[in-house]
């Protein structure tokens, strides 16, 4: 039934409240380890953590939302794809200028020590910038 | 002098409207809040209820055996209470109850022979069982109107952290369940362990019957997942108990507005009364004297 209609129903949930809920034709995000998966509809039973990432998801009407998604899971059936994350940001929501300071914190930091902590923030900083479509070719 | 009695109840008369103005302000401010705090308690149910949902799918799929976080200890000989109250006072029995409720609990330990370790959240928790003597972990104050999750994490990241450490056997959730408007009860519900019975009941399976896929393995979710649910539980809780601090709060200030007014009633009338005496002292004065002078005459 849902192969047929050739859609899914896409869901973003934080904590606070439901961040997006939309009709979609594919997902993609990146698991833990797993490196980026799609799905389409139609998709297995699928369970997976993620890690910080540019999440896309391809809407109906053509258009893409963009979104950052730090750490949370996915889980997924036929019909839909929900995304459960405690920190996920819509590409509207992000704030270009402050993702770029803390991406070039980090990295000045990871020069003199390197954390996991340090590696986090610069994961973030990515995904955010990446969602944002503010990220330079050159980093 | 019964002019000098008009005079001090007109006083209190007006210090009594004075206060009412200002229980009257915060029970509409109460009322205002408890209707944004009750949009975030329903706000917050689909992210934990589908957090519950892959918590039994995947302990279904069998991976939730040797997660620290499900496993119970066979002897619990330290409890961690977290208690929830308001930072605040002016909300009636609110606070009292949630600290009543864990004093029972703590009182029962005592007598199984199990310590105790409290977890204060609000201002009125930590003051109470300061004063009193109890022990004490880490408290959170400051924000207990309007909790946010970025709290909730730090909580339950503290109190996982107290468990895994072996500082305590247990940790038991004390707070305001906001069931409606005009109904809150004070619960108790344990937070670590997690209730095994949440994770039974899952199938591992989705609703269209196929078996679960899982990246990476399904331990390795359970594992990042399990703190998660906590702090989910833990925000739920704080929200719960806010928008019942709000109830609370504008009931108390409701009954504290009618009394107000009640006063304000009882005082007119005895003043009014003293205004007359004392009118009536006066003319039987002027009366008396106006005779005295005329029989002198």
């Amino acid at each position: 039934m849902a192969e047929a209609s050739g859609t899914m129903r896409v869901e973003v949930v934080s904590p606070e409240r439901i961040l997006f809920s939309g009709e979609a034709k594919q997902v993609i995000t990146r698991t833990l380890e797993g490196g980026e998966v799609a799905f389409l509809p139609g998709h297995a039973a699928f369970l997976g953590a993620l890690t910080e990432n540019h999440t896309r998801i391809y809407l109906v009407d053509g258009s893409i939302q963009n979104l950052a998604v730090h750490l949370g899971f996915v889980e997924v059936g036929a019909d839909h794809v929900t995304i459960l994350s405690d920190s996920a940001e819509l590409e509207q929501d992000i704030d270009v200028a402050r993702a770029k300071a803390a991406k070039e914190r980090a990295e000045t930091q990871m020069r003199t020590e390197h954390s996991t902590e340090v590696e986090a923030d610069l994961r973030r900083a990515h995904a955010r910038l990446s969602a944002a479509g503010g990220l330079n070719s050159s980093h | 002098m019964a002019g000098g009695q008009e005079r001090i109840l007109r006083g209190r008369i007006r210090s009594v409207q004075a206060t009412k103005k200002i229980t009257r302000a915060m029970e509409l401010i109460a009322a205002s809040r408890i209707v944004k705090a009750q949009q975030r308690v329903s706000a917050a149910v689909p992210y934990s209820e589908l957090i519950t949902e892959v918590v039994r799918d995947l302990s279904a799929a069998g991976a939730g055996s040797e997660s620290p976080l499900l496993a119970g200890r066979d002897q619990v000989k330290k409890v961690c209470y977290v208690v929830l109250t308001a930072d605040r006072g002016l909300c009636g029995g609110y606070n009292s109850g949630v600290m009543r409720a864990t004093e029972g609990e703590i009182k029962q330990d005592a007598l199984s022979g199990r310590d105790h370790v409290i977890v204060p959240v609000g201002r009125k928790a930590e003051g109470y069982f300061r004063f009193r003597g109890y022990n004490m972990a880490q408290s959170f104050t400051g924000f207990t109107d309007s909790p946010t999750y970025a709290i909730a994490k730090e909580i339950g990241e503290y109190v996982t952290g107290l468990f895994t450490s072996g500082e305590v056997d247990r940790v038991e959730l004390v707070y305001t369940r906001f069931v409606s408007a005009g109904n809150q009860e004070v619960v108790q519900r344990p937070l670590v362990p997690l209730d095994t019975k949440v994770a039974e009941g899952g199938d591992g399976k989705s609703e269209a019957g196929h078996d679960y896929e899982f990246e990476p393995t399904p331990e390795l979710i359970l594992e990042t997942l399990l703190p998660r649910y906590v702090e989910a539980r833990v925000y739920a809780a704080l929200l719960n108990a806010a928008a019942s601090e709000h109830a609370f709060r504008q009931r108390a200030m409701k009954a504290a507005t009618d009394n107000a007014e009640e006063l304000i009633k009882n005082l007119s009338r005895i003043m009014n009364r003293a205004r007359q005496d004392s009118i009536t002292t006066e003319i039987m004065e002027i009366v008396g004297g106006a005779e005295a002078m005329a029989s002198g005459n």
